[in-house]
């Protein structure tokens, strides 16, 4: 759906010229959830402004469903705008217009004015996103969940087969952030719509993305699906930017704390299961056969999308031969792990 | 009785001459103040979309642009009004009276009120820029169906405003043979010493004043509260 290939992008600013995207390169399938997570000024925004081409690249293609947006004419460039629906960070309604008119309008540009054809498109839209009830009220009247509601009515009336969501989450608080994410998942099951989303929110990614790409400094530097990105991340930027912050926090304070009780019987390990395997007495089958005892000090459980995961820090103890024939163990149960010493 | 007492007071008024001078305050209050609008609001849209930036950024048209309207509002209204008249003469034949003095008002008037479109436009979010552009909205459709309608408010606002400028502009207009309530009190009021002409003239445009703030606040509170 989307194939993005050796982007590069600048921006000229008194006179220097200052690299914001480097060599972009990924593909999303059609129907996936694709997040981009980065810092501010990571450059993800411009990213996402290239996906429509908001923003012209130097240099690069984007092609969406086969068509390379940048190589065709701005009325064509236009038509194809239409494939795309883009929910945004502020909303962007208008406050002088209805619920109603304010969804309504991109059919409205799009040169459609039959009457009847709009509002049956409107009010199934409004039903999608909650708010059949919204119709005659204006935006100055909604909370900041309601009015993303709206936007991405908004966003899917002209039925796109791609959705771009520019931090459509990040001006909205815990709860509100859950539900509109819960409804972005629901339209991508129920519309197979493809959604690509910008965020610096690890709880975006975890919650709704099949794929992640973590950008730093104009570059991807970890791309691939967001349980492995999720769990093992390989760059140390993105462990910092993703790896779970309570269990970092924690690891640190482990360190500092068994420097004194360190020896060669006792090894601190930090375990990763995703999928089925989360569900298997894992801990016990190991203990059994490595013969060694253990202790979990962190332990969390959960899902990324559909896929649960688990994360532990374990303890073990019983010589370094019991360590590696755990070790051996939990590679054959296809337990990921990370010796912490 | 309290009739009489107030036309003791006001014996040099005659009310037949302070009805038509109202009409005619009306009269070049309203052609100036539509004439103003619907040429200040393409150029305050002019202005805005050339702008850097913006739609159809364009420095030239711009600058030159934005020259004349700081030019025509730096004119002190007086001196437009008499710089005005062979202009006016030209298109309609006469400088004199009520209508004489409309297409200076016009012309004193629409710079400062593009002005203040340009403003309102300025205030609108870049966002729904954005959001329109990514709808494959055409220039045209975002004057149409997103610019024009955010800043209705705002432009019945200014317009407000406008307007009243425009009344004490109709006052001085009198000056230069316009007609009016201002007319009638530099003939009367002011070369005459009747000092109760003058006082009635000024209250009349007190009213009128209040008045059009009154109706202009109303309007934009309705727009703004739905």
């Amino acid at each position: 759906m989307i194939k993005v290939k050796n982007l590069y992008k600048s921006y000229r600013n008194q006179g220097k010229t200052q690299q914001v995207l480097n060599d972009i390169n990924f593909e999303v399938p059609a129907g996936q959830v694709f997040g981009i997570i980065g810092k501010s000024g990571a450059g993800k925004s411009t990213l996402i402004k290239c996906l429509n081409l908001l923003e012209r690249p130097d240099s690069g293609e984007i092609i969406i469903d086969g068509i390379d947006l940048t190589k065709i004419t701005s009325n064509e460039l236009r038509v194809q705008r239409q494939q795309i629906g883009v929910i945004f960070q502020h909303f962007n309604l208008l406050n002088s217009k209805t619920i109603f008119d304010n969804v309504a309008l991109p059919l409205i540009l799009h040169g459609n004015h039959d009457k009847a054809q709009i509002k049956a498109a409107v009010q199934e839209m409004l039903q999608l996103v909650g708010l059949e009830d919204f119709a005659n009220k204006y935006p100055a009247s909604l909370s900041g969940g309601q009015k993303q509601r709206v936007g991405i009515a908004r966003a899917l009336i002209t039925k796109p087969k791609l959705l771009l969501s520019d931090e459509a989450t990040s001006a909205l608080d815990p709860q509100t952030t859950a539900s509109i994410l819960d409804l972005l998942l629901e339209i991508n099951r129920k519309l197979g719509i493809t959604i690509a989303l910008i965020t610096h929110e690890l709880e975006v990614v975890r919650k709704i993305c099949d794929k992640v790409a973590v950008i730093d400094g104009g570059r991807i530097i970890e791309l691939g699906n967001a349980v492995d990105v999720l769990l093992h991340p390989r760059e140390a930027l993105t462990r910092k930017l993703i790896v779970e912050e309570e269990t970092d926090k924690y690891l640190e304070n482990v360190q500092q704390f068994y420097q004194f009780e360190k020896n060669a019987n006792r090894h601190l390990l930090l375990l990763s299961f995703v999928g089925e395997t989360t569900y298997q007495p894992l801990l016990s089958i190991v203990a059994k056969e490595a013969n060694v005892e253990f202790s979990i000090l962190r332990g969390e459980l959960g899902r990324i999308k559909d896929t649960p995961f688990g994360q532990l820090l374990v303890e073990f103890e019983g010589g370094e031969d019991g360590l590696s024939l755990a070790k051996s163990v939990m590679t054959r149960l296809g337990v990921h792990y990370e010796t912490i010493y | 009785m309290a009739i009489a007492i107030i036309n003791d007071l006001l014996t040099n008024v005659d009310w037949s001459e302070i009805s038509d001078a109202s009409l005619d305050t009306l009269f070049m209050l309203g052609f100036s103040v539509f004439f103003s609008t619907i040429i200040g609001i393409p150029i305050g849209l002019v202005l805005f979309l050339t702008s850097r930036g913006r739609l159809l950024q364009n420095g030239p048209i711009y600058n030159v642009l934005s020259f004349i309207i700081n030019v025509l509002r730096s004119i002190p209204f007086i001196i437009l009004l008499i710089v005005m008249i062979p202009v006016t003469t030209m298109l309609l034949g006469t400088s004199l009276g009520a209508k004489g003095t409309i297409p200076p008002l016009v012309v004193g008037a629409f710079p400062f009120f593009a002005r203040l479109v340009e403003n309102a436009l300025k205030e609108i979010d870049n966002g729904i820029f954005h959001m329109a552009e990514s709808c494959g909205a055409t220039t045209w459709q975002i004057i149409w169906h997103i610019l024009l309608p955010e800043i209705l408010p705002s432009v019945i606002a200014s317009i407000t405003v406008t307007a009243i400028a425009l009344v004490s502009y109709t006052a001085m207009a009198g000056a230069v043979g316009g007609g009016g309530l201002g007319d009638l009190a530099i003939r009367y009021g002011y070369q005459r010493f009747q000092t109760d002409v003058m006082l009635i003239t000024v209250v009349l445009m007190v009213v009128l004043v209040q008045v059009i703030q009154m109706f202009g606040d109303l309007l934009v509170r309705w727009l703004r509260k739905k």
